[in-house]
């Protein structure tokens, strides 16, 4: 009789394991995924009175896809702590990975179901020439960065606001203590440098499961497509199932 | 208390397995979706992912 009741505290207790270590993760991350997909709805709904092409007029005369735009790209000039004013898409991640940027490194964005992803305030915005740094956890509320390490050079991470998409090509990753502020730096690692290019900075713990160190991958700004023009081709699946979502 | 829950099942033996493997449906269910996350909120350290002085 104890002996049974052991044995099934004993099955509830590596249940509670799987769920917390993988299952939970998946089904946080598809929230957050979820609520992404809201904003960006939302977002294009707004343009919807712009002169957007249809995605059935792509055809081999626009084969080229939309163009970015040759100008500096709009700048995000301030954002509400605890709320959302961009989602991050990394096709490498995977072709569902889509999910809030919100303002803020505390329990309120980080340990939430439904944000996750947080942008430090002392840190630039999108556009502003400089760092943009973001935190989430590798593992937990979404494990949204928990693969960051598996990024190639080149591979492109792009931030969504209402303007347009922000498109970064990732450049290396670095390993730093906890105390590693220099990651945060307008020109990240050179302090008191005048940032003459525009950076993002995804930062997460490291190793996997443990906050002994923090792992930061770095990306250079490359290209802004403006919102009335359309996603980049790459992204074009992203976006579509966003719009046609609920 | 596996056997005296097997004797108190109504019905033969393959309608017990029924009963149980639905019974167990719904324990994995309510771990899943109310329990581990009312444990969790409790057992959680405090994992800090940002850099930090």
């Amino acid at each position: 009789m104890i002996g049974e009741v052991l044995i099934t505290l004993g099955v509830l207790v590596v249940l509670f394991l799987v769920w917390q270590l993988w299952l939970n993760d998946i089904m946080v991350g598809h929230q957050q995924g979820d609520y992404a997909r809201q904003l960006t709805k939302s977002w294009s709904q707004q343009h919807s009175s712009a002169p957007t092409p249809a995605p059935s007029a792509t055809g081999p005369a626009s084969a080229a896809g939309p163009q970015p735009s040759t100008d500096a790209p709009p700048e995000i000039t301030s954002a509400v702590d605890g709320r959302p004013f961009a989602t991050l898409i990394i096709p490498r991640l995977g072709p569902d990975y889509i999910r809030p940027v919100s303002q803020g490194i505390g329990s309120n964005v980080l340990n939430s179901t439904k944000l996750g992803i947080g942008h430090y305030p002392t840190t630039q915005l999108p556009g502003q020439p400089g760092n943009m740094v973001l935190a989430s956890h590798r593992k937990a509320y979404g494990g949204n960065f928990s693969d960051i390490n598996t990024l190639h050079v080149g591979d492109h991470i792009y931030v969504q606001t209402p303007d347009g998409w922000y498109q970064y090509g990732f450049r290396n990753l670095e390993y730093v203590k906890p105390n590693g502020v220099g990651v945060l730096d307008p020109v990240p690692q050179v302090q008191g440098a005048t940032p003459g290019q525009r950076y993002i900075t995804l930062t997460t713990c490291n190793p996997l499961y443990s906050t002994a160190e923090r792992i930061a991958a770095y990306g250079v700004f490359e290209a802004f497509y403006p919102a009335s023009g359309g996603p980049p081709a790459e992204i074009a699946g992203t976006q579509a199932q966003a719009e046609g979502s609920k | 208390m596996y056997a005296a829950l097997w004797r108190l099942l109504p019905g033969p033996w393959w309608v017990r397995v029924i009963i149980l493997v639905v019974a167990a449906a719904a324990v994995l269910a309510a771990c899943v979706f109310w329990i581990f996350p009312w444990v969790n909120v409790y057992i959680e350290p405090t994992e800090i992912p940002t850099v930090d002085q």
